[in-house]
């Protein structure tokens, strides 16, 4: 193994025999355009709603759900694709996300959710994932369109404008921690709070508050 | 021959009652044959003032003055609770489901929401500014009580 790295690295650092200078650094530009794009484009088409719906994981459950909600069909047209909320924008951040999605590709290969009944059992657990990552950033993916600078409250109705002006502005909430099920069902929510608690914190204050009554004598 | 003339002007006045009648009836369908589909009114628009509609009488369901579109209410979520549940109250500020929502049939008290009332809109609903099909001449139990002591007085 040793002598084949050193073989291989005393042939990377060997002068060019047969090739020409002009010839490497050229056919080197071209074929990094050629590489660089290519990569691109791959990277694109899996950032389309047509590859997620691909699979019948995502046309059956959560792209079914998708069409019945506002962020499919609006009065002015305007609608959000899978990857609009569901992969970042930027560049790294993308990238991070594309990384962390082979491991849907191994969901896939075993088929963790290729039923409806195995779906609905992981629901909780896929819809918390997404729910921390949006809390993590600030719910960027919704602010991509919804930005609060533009939004003018006072066309909004007077519930929704306390809420925004009391919650949003303020930094207090982002937008996920109100609006969870906004554009998929939600899970059972019995089993996690709305607003960030765990249920195992739940669980454990009332077992302390049981255990210290106990304690107490009568 | 007069018994004959009775009765040709009675088919004949039950003739045009009947095609009177037709003319009168005003059903949902209006006036579209029944092979054909009318065309549909626009949607009528949800009432979103948040403001508070009076009770027509004491048991009446109070009326949800917002618009309810997308509210999901199944085993796994109640949307409405969000808001109008008894912990949700103090930071959503909305008017917490009464305590006949915690009763059980033999009027015991629940720790939550009883599931004979879990779904809101059994008896809470929405209203639209839609026109009434029909005249509505509903009395408020006040006007009637007001009517009956003013008659119990001229008496």
């Amino acid at each position: 193994m040793l002598a084949f790295l050193k073989r291989l690295w005393t042939t990377i650092r060997r002068p060019s025999v047969h090739y020409s200078l002009g010839f490497l650094t050229l056919g080197g530009f071209v074929m990094g355009i050629i590489f660089w794009g290519g990569f691109n484009t791959a990277l694109e088409l899996t950032n389309t709603e047509t590859f997620c719906t691909g699979c019948h994981e995502m046309r059956d459950n959560v792209f079914a759900e998708l069409k019945t909600t506002i962020h499919y069909t609006n009065r002015s047209g305007v609608r959000a694709t899978c990857p609009d909320c569901h992969v970042p924008h930027d560049w790294t951040d993308k990238i991070a996300r594309k990384m962390q999605a082979s491991k849907e590709v191994w969901g896939k290969i075993f088929g963790t959710i290729n039923t409806r009944e195995k779906f609905l059992e992981h629901r909780l657990e896929l819809a918390q994932h997404e729910w921390a990552r949006l809390k993590a950033n600030n719910s960027l993916e919704c602010r991509n369109c919804h930005s609060s600078d533009s939004m003018d409250i006072t066309r909004q109705s007077a519930r929704a404008a306390e809420a925004h002006e009391r919650f949003l502005f303020t930094g207090e909430q982002t937008c996920i921690d109100c609006h969870k099920g906004i554009a998929h069902r939600l899970p059972d929510m019995s089993q996690s709070a709305w607003h960030e608690e765990k249920p195992e914190d739940m669980m454990g204050n009332a077992t302390a508050f049981l255990a210290a009554r106990d304690r107490m004598p009568n | 021959m007069k018994r004959f003339a009775i009765s040709l002007i009675a088919a004949a006045s039950l003739l045009v009652a009947a095609a009177a009648a037709e003319d009168n009836i005003s059903t949902l369908r209006e006036t579209t044959p029944l092979a054909e589909n009318a065309t549909p009114h626009p949607m009528p628009k949800p009432v979103n003032t948040d403001i508070r509609q009076v009770r027509n009488y004491p048991e009446q369901p109070p009326l949800i003055p917002h618009t309810i579109e997308g509210y999901q209410i199944d085993m796994n979520s109640n949307k409405c609770l969000t808001c109008h549940s008894r912990t949700a109250v103090e930071v959503s500020q909305a008017p917490m489901i009464s305590i006949t929502h915690f009763m059980n049939r033999e009027n015991q008290f629940l720790a939550s929401v009883t599931p004979r009332r879990y779904f809101c809109n059994q008896c809470h609903v929405p209203q639209t500014d839609a026109r009434p099909l029909v005249e509505n001449d509903f009395v408020d139990v006040d006007s009637v009580i007001d009517y009956v002591k003013a008659k119990e007085g001229a008496n």
